[in-house]
């Protein structure tokens, strides 16, 4: 755990409007004009909620990230059918027939 | 048969009975549940899709296993699916733009075990687009109506399962529980809805929105149809990891025997504050009645469960942040039209895909995962949801099941809360840390406020759901509750 008592008090600062554009282009999601407004504020209402958690002493806490104690499970490795590639492909929004397209990534004309 | 004027719709166990006997066949059972859909659906709009063709093949089918000797419960059984349910080459939209033209090449497990059993899947049923929410307003097919009044929602995120249990459209129906979305929207609609423990049901097939936390259940009318979709669908699945391996028990041969020596746990902080009256007043009736029944009751405590909607509302979205990246317009789902480069493309596919309320939670996820922020809030949430897993666990030393109000209110108006998420995600408050801790809970009909009805909630440690559900139908056994039906059926004149 990394400097836990200087973490809260950076997150207590109220989220801003700058900050939500940076999480919406890093959640890959296109904000129309006036939406950045909106969200801003509906996240800091709900930012400022959750702060309620502050109180709470979690001091060598373990954290739980699953309901249910999570073993590895292991199975034989033997081949079993996969999905066939028609069907992989098939509700995809561009194909060859063979491959996914998506748009060229590196540059050059 | 003829209708029973205590159970004015038939039950999945009367129809399968019917069914059984010769009396009636899937194929005719799986017309009429068509007919009632196309009579009384276009005001309360629970289903988004139905495929009447398809339907009468499951149910040809079925009726081929019973002509072999079925004796399942569920053969010949209409069920409505929650529309994030995979079928194979069916529609599964989760009410999202981003999944309109959406055809799974698989089935989901739990619809797998329905199938197999001999249950007809009669249409895939409106939700919170991607089960996020608390009122099925968030669908990008517009809102599903209360049977019990139109002008009100009927919760969520199932909520169109429920409404379909409701309003007699379906006997039984499968939703998913995240945070209480299969319990609060049975509270809402008077019907019964199972949150099993988690991992009691394979997950293969339902699209993830928080995976800690989902879990597929029933809906239904009485205590013993939730109790057979569970028979049905519970056990482990090579295809999900997380399912539990522990063998299923037998949930009904001895489901109508009181318990004797019942211990229900009641907290006192339930009733404290932000509850209705009436819904203090009708859960406070169950429990007294409980007491006349023999059951001892235990004050216990939960000294965290105030803090478990805020560490709900960082956890669920995180995960949900996580797993919502899949939709990148590559694979499946839609694609803008218009954009320069690949993250234009991205950007604009998922701008344009996704409703509010997905974006509000993937960007408030997004945001709690990031760097200088985990540690207070992701981390700190993880650590809160250990302690509120603690408290359960010291509860139920004391007590054998915990009772609990399901929701502060009855159903509120369509709108009402539409503007104000956090007032919409404080609604959640009695249902939403019984998935932070994996253990089973479960709705029931326990009394109305001015025509609505009240659910009580039981919640027992995990994998107890067959004294949960013993316990479940002690109190419908003495109560009529679920027996009531909105009056829908009178406007409309069609018989189920």
């Amino acid at each position: 755990m990394s400097e836990p008592a200087a973490a809260p008090s950076i997150a207590r600062k109220s989220i801003s409007r700058k900050d939500v554009a940076r999480v919406a282009k890093l959640s890959r999601l296109e904000m129309k004009p006036g939406e950045l407004d909106a969200f801003t504020a509906q996240l800091r209402a709900i930012l400022g909620y959750v702060h309620l958690l502050d109180e709470v002493n979690t001091d060598g806490v373990e954290p739980m990230a699953h309901a249910i104690d999570v073993r590895d499970v292991l199975r034989e490795d033997v081949p079993t059918p996969m999905l066939p590639r028609d069907a992989a492909l098939a509700n995809a929004p561009a194909t060859d027939g063979d491959f996914f397209l998506v748009p060229q990534i590196l540059g050059g004309e | 048969m003829p209708p029973d004027p205590a159970q004015p719709y038939p039950t999945a166990a009367d129809l399968s009975a019917a069914v059984r006997s010769g009396d009636r066949t899937a194929v005719d059972v799986a017309a009429s549940a068509n007919e009632r859909i196309a009579a009384v659906d276009g005001r309360i709009r629970a289903f988004l899709h139905t495929d009447a063709e398809r339907s009468a093949a499951w149910a040809a089918n079925a009726d081929r296993l019973i002509a072999d000797g079925s004796q399942s419960d569920l053969a010949g059984v209409p069920v409505a699916i929650k529309d994030n349910l995979c079928i194979e080459d069916e529609p599964c939209t989760c009410a999202s733009r981003m999944l309109e033209n959406f055809r799974p090449p698989y089935t989901a497990t739990a619809v797998r075990r329905l199938l197999d059993a001999g249950a007809v899947p009669i249409g895939r049923t409106n939700l919170d687009e991607f089960a996020m929410g608390s009122s099925t307003e968030n669908s990008g097919a517009g809102p599903t109506r209360n049977p019990w009044d139109p002008d009100r929602a009927p919760g969520g995120s199932s909520g169109g399962s429920a409404a379909a249990v409701a309003a007699g459209m379906a006997p039984i129906a499968l939703g998913s529980d995240t945070g209480g979305s299969i319990r609060q929207p049975a509270a809402f609609c008077g019907v019964v809805g199972l949150k099993p423990t988690y991992g009691r049901v394979s997950r293969y097939g339902l699209v993830a929105f928080a995976s800690s936390l989902d879990q597929i259940g029933p809906f239904s009318r009485t205590v013993r149809d939730a109790a057979s979709v569970l028979q049905t669908i519970a056990g482990h699945d090579p295809l999900d990891s997380t399912s539990l391996s522990d063998p299923v028990p037998d949930y009904l041969s001895d489901l109508d025997e009181p318990l004797a020596g019942l211990r229900v746990g009641v907290v006192a902080d339930h009733f404290d504050v932000g509850l209705d009256k009436e819904v203090s007043d009708a859960v406070k009736g169950a429990i007294e009645l409980y007491r006349s029944l023999g059951a001892e009751t235990v004050d216990i405590t939960l000294p965290h469960s105030k803090y478990s909607v805020a560490t709900y509302y960082l956890i669920a979205p995180s995960e949900a942040s996580s797993n919502l990246a899949r939709y990148d317009g590559v694979h499946y789902g839609h694609r803008a039209s218009q954009f320069d480069t690949l993250e234009q493309m991205y950007e604009r596919s998922r701008g344009e895909g996704f409703g509010d309320e997905v974006k509000r939670r993937i960007m408030l996820g997004t945001y709690a995962l990031s760097s200088g922020y985990y540690d207070a809030f992701y981390l700190k949430a993880m650590q809160v949801r250990r302690l509120i897993q603690q408290d359960f666990v010291a509860a139920f030393e004391q007590c054998d099941v915990i009772a609990s109000p399901v929701t502060p209110t009855t159903a509120f108006a369509i709108g009402e809360l539409a503007d104000d998420p956090l007032a919409m995600y404080l609604s959640d408050v009695y249902t939403i840390s019984a998935n932070l801790a994996g253990i089973p809970a479960i709705s029931l009909p326990c009394g109305f406020s001015k025509g609505l009805p009240i659910g009580l909630q039981l919640l027992g440690p995990a994998l107890s759901e067959p004294k949960l559900l013993r316990a479940a139908r002690m109190y419908e056994a003495a109560t009529d509750w679920h027996a009531r039906v909105p009056s829908l059926q009178a406007r409309t004149g069609a018989t189920p």
